[in-house]
């Protein structure tokens, strides 16, 4: 990968904002788009059996803001929610765009893929009277493009429509493209700075960020949101909160942040003002791999925690528990995940199953 | 010769529509609306904690999960037999009142506008429909620099948002029996500073662009009647008991005001790839059966309608049954592509005063949240309305878990295909009559579908496996 110099981004980043600020006349911005556009990297986002949510997330970025985004960082060649094009115009678009910048463009998937029945549960335009199948489509995008980005949980692991009994056969990103190629971003949304930053390492330093077992990069899910809580201090008090509002660790009440990893207690949520268990609720796990299946039911308290914490990599306990969701908090609650006690399955606890 | 014109994907809405129109004489004379709402969300909730159904069914949709987490605590609340203390439910008409901000910006700048002003001609302004854009250059160049602005007052609402939401997307502060947040007159002040700024993007910009475009654009006050039937669940209780709300309920059909009966909504499945046999029910009986490659069925919608009609839903609804005189004057103009953009904007400004004032009613140091507890069996109903019209959801709870989840959202009604009398969908019926003067570049169709403010709530496009589509289209 060296389609952008680490000097020309860096031209880029310093082509601030400010003078494109809304006192500007427009025909700036414009001028600002088409120029930038040359050398900026082209990417593709295509969605699946997605929500969106992904995707208004990523509008939510703060540092850059979208705006930077679009007209400094990314020529955003289609973007189902975004672009101009609709119809056959769009199609044209997206896969135009693939051809032109064949080995050049990176494309970002939203959503997961449905493969049941060859794929026919989701298409995404139709071309010559026939439809475009989103599994066919992202193999065919996936081999041009340059890397894939694998956003949020549906695209990386399966997530919400992979719940069982996962009605359309949905499957991640990476079991339909050649997963050396894909960089998963989880979270149900992922926060912004996860997309926005993985990619700028990317441009900047020409390579994938270093990742985990789950192909999540270390930078953001490197650490296990129990070892940051602020409520942390309340778990080794063995104060725990008996209803949503109250003060105390939030274990009773269903919390999964001693299985889950992201910085989300480090880095808040929407610009800083809050993230969910500041807000009084529990985590419920949505950057794992087991979301929501593996580490529900959503307001269930795990078992019995015996020990404080044990801080471990993903890739420590992902040797243990294979598929089942990374955990740190020792051998006992392990055992639970690998015998299928956590992650109680909405139906019947599944023995045995990893 | 009547011709046939494909627009899929219809971009710039959430989710995957496909409209196909017939064109004779320049004008639409026959419309079909395809598209889907099923990932089998309601098959996958069955058998689980009810409780999850509030986080669950908010990844329905990324655009509007807090209508979602609303109606499911309504019906959770309700099957519970439990209902928030005040401040609870303060809390929780907030969270959902700056979406409702966030969701019409969004909409009329990000999501709309595209389709009356001509952005830059670079990614992803470019490529795009080609003839009709009206505005003369400075104009035009305002309202994108408003598109820009508006970039940022979505996000800062999204922020106000969080601030009792926890995050957004898929907010946590909305629980069943009121709110995991707390209050103080931090939160309050940070909150209303946010607020003010929005209103005031409201009614000094976005109000004032609507009205801009209109001026350009003013036959698309002929353009898009539909089926002047309308319909309002209420939202934003104002008692605890939720029954009365700040956004009124009621139904307007043919031509007269009624109160709604929610038991006179029934499901219609004879053009929809589900089971005849379920066709008809009330969503509380509701059957999710897909029976792929029915014949005659063009959607995975389902046609939901009120005592037998297509009911159109959404702000145009509200603000007339509300008795809205701006857009009441209108009269029959009222019922318009440019009707239901002026409605929009109008309302984001009503909640966004409304607000305020609810900030003024919380009481710093009272409960939030009211413990519940699980029933053995029960049944549940949430009605609400999401920005983009009416939103209900039912439960069946047996032996502690979900034996029944149905969700019966906006955009089923409005995009509804034909009913069991072959009666078009609300918005099938708008684009009948709707000039297309170049087949090859069709944005008439595209400005009257998205006045609706579809949302198909999912990507997914639906049909049957081993055969070809063109099988059932009907011309």
């Amino acid at each position: 990968m060296n389609k952008i110099s680490r000097r020309e981004f860096l031209k880029f980043a310093s082509f601030t904002a400010a003078t494109l600020g809304l006192s500007q006349s427009v025909p700036e911005v414009a001028y600002a788009l088409e120029n930038a556009a040359k050398g900026q990297p082209p990417v593709i986002w295509i969605q699946g059996a997605s929500c969106t949510g992904c995707s208004i997330s990523l509008l939510n970025s703060v540092h850059p803001d979208i705006k930077e985004i679009l007209l400094e960082i990314i020529s955003l060649k289609f973007h189902p929610n975004i672009s101009a094009a609709t119809g056959h115009v769009a199609v044209e678009a997206f896969l135009g765009e693939a051809e032109k910048n064949k080995g050049k463009f990176f494309l970002v998937v939203e959503g997961a893929v449905p493969t049941k029945d060859n794929g026919v549960y989701c298409s995404i335009g139709e071309k010559d009277g026939r439809e475009l199948y989103f599994s066919e489509i992202i193999k065919e995008l996936g081999e041009k493009a340059k890397a894939v980005i694998a956003i949020g949980t549906c695209a990386a692991y399966g997530g919400i429509p992979a719940a069982d009994p996962n009605p359309t056969g949905c499957v991640p990103v990476s079991e339909v493209i050649d997963p050396k190629k894909v960089l998963n971003i989880p979270g149900c949304p992922p926060h912004p700075d996860w997309f926005v930053g993985s990619l700028a390492h990317v441009l900047l330093y020409n390579e994938l960020p270093k990742t985990d077992k789950f192909g999540r990069p270390k930078m953001f899910y490197g650490g296990i949101i129990h070892d940051n809580c602020p409520r942390r201090q309340y778990f080794d008090n063995s104060i725990f909160a008996k209803d949503f509002s109250e003060p105390g660790c939030l274990l009773l009440l269903g919390c999964k942040g001693p299985v889950t990893y992201s910085d989300c207690p480090t880095r808040l949520w929407n610009g800083g003002v809050n993230w969910c268990i500041k807000a009084g609720h529990p985590c419920i796990g949505c950057t794992e791999p087991g979301f929501p299946d593996k580490i529900g039911p959503i307001y269930e308290k795990m078992p019995e925690v015996k020990l404080p914490g044990i801080s471990a990599s993903a890739d420590t306990f992902g040797e243990v528990v294979g598929a089942a969701t990374a955990i740190g908090l020792g051998a006992h609650l392990i055992g639970n995940i690998v015998t299928g006690r956590l992650g109680g399955h909405k139906k019947k606890d599944k023995e045995g199953e990893k | 010769m009547a011709q046939k014109i494909v627009v899929d994907p219809v971009t710039r809405i959430e989710g995957h529509l496909k409209i196909e129109v017939m064109v004779d004489g320049g004008k639409v004379v026959d419309a079909k609306s395809s598209g889907v709402l099923y990932r089998g969300i309601e098959t996958i909730l069955v058998g689980r904690d009810p409780r999850d159904a509030q986080q669950i069914t908010q990844r329905i949709c990324g655009v509007c999960p807090t209508a979602h987490a609303t109606a499911s605590t309504f019906n959770l609340d309700n099957a519970f037999g439990i209902q928030p203390p005040k401040n609870g439910r303060i809390l929780r008409n907030l969270i959902f009142g700056a979406n409702y901000l966030q969701s019409h910006i969004l909409h009329f700048y990000h999501l709309s506008a595209l389709d009356y002003v001509k952005g830059p001609d670079a990614s992803p302004f470019i490529p795009r429909y080609e003839g009709d854009y009206r505005l003369p250059n400075a104009v035009n160049q305002k309202v994108v620099e408003h598109y820009i602005l508006a970039l940022e007052m979505r996000k800062k609402a999204h922020e106000m948002l969080a601030i009792f939401g926890g995050k957004m997307p898929h907010v946590v502060g909305i629980v069943p029996g009121g709110s995991s947040e707390t209050v103080d007159a931090q939160k309050i002040i940070d909150f209303r500073s946010r607020l003010k700024e929005l209103t005031s993007f409201i009614d000094n910009v976005y109000i004032p662009d609507v009205l801009t475009i209109a001026e350009y654009y003013k036959d698309y006050f002929d353009i898009g009647r539909g089926c002047q039937n309308l319909m309002s669940y209420g939202g934003f209780p104002q008692s605890d008991d939720g029954s009365d709300r700040f956004l009124k309920a009621g139904v307007f059909l043919q031509g007269q005001e009624q109160e709604l009966n929610p038991e006179k909504i029934t499901e219609h499945l004879k053009y929809s790839w589900f089971d005849d046999n379920n066709s008809q029910k009330h969503p509380r009986e509701g059957v999710t059966a897909p029976k792929p490659g029915k014949d005659g069925a063009y959607s995975w919608m389902k046609a939901p309608r009120y005592d037998g009609h297509p009911m159109e839903v959404g702000p145009l609804a509200r603000m007339w049954i509300g008795g809205e005189k701006k857009v009441k004057g209108l009269g029959e103009k009222a019922f318009s592509v440019l009707g239901r953009h002026l409605a929009r904007a109008l309302e984001a400004s009503r909640v966004a005063h409304a607000m305020e004032e609810w900030l003024l009613e919380i009481e710093p140091g009272k409960p939030t949240h009211t413990p519940f507890e699980i029933p053995k069996e029960s049944e549940g109903m949430g009605l609400t309305e999401a920005p983009r019209g009416a939103l209900g959801h039912w439960i069946k709870i047996k032996n502690y878990k979900i034996a029944n989840y149905q969700a019966v959202v906006p955009t089923t009604w409005n995009a509804s295909p034909r009913d069991d009398n072959g009666v078009l969908g609300p918005i099938e019926q708008a684009l009948i009559g709707t000039p297309v003067k170049d087949p090859e570049n069709p944005i008439e169709v595209a400005r009257v579908v998205r006045a609706f403010d579809p949302c198909l709530a999912c990507a997914v496009h639906l049909f049957t496996p081993g055969q070809d589509l063109g099988k059932f289209k009907i011309y």
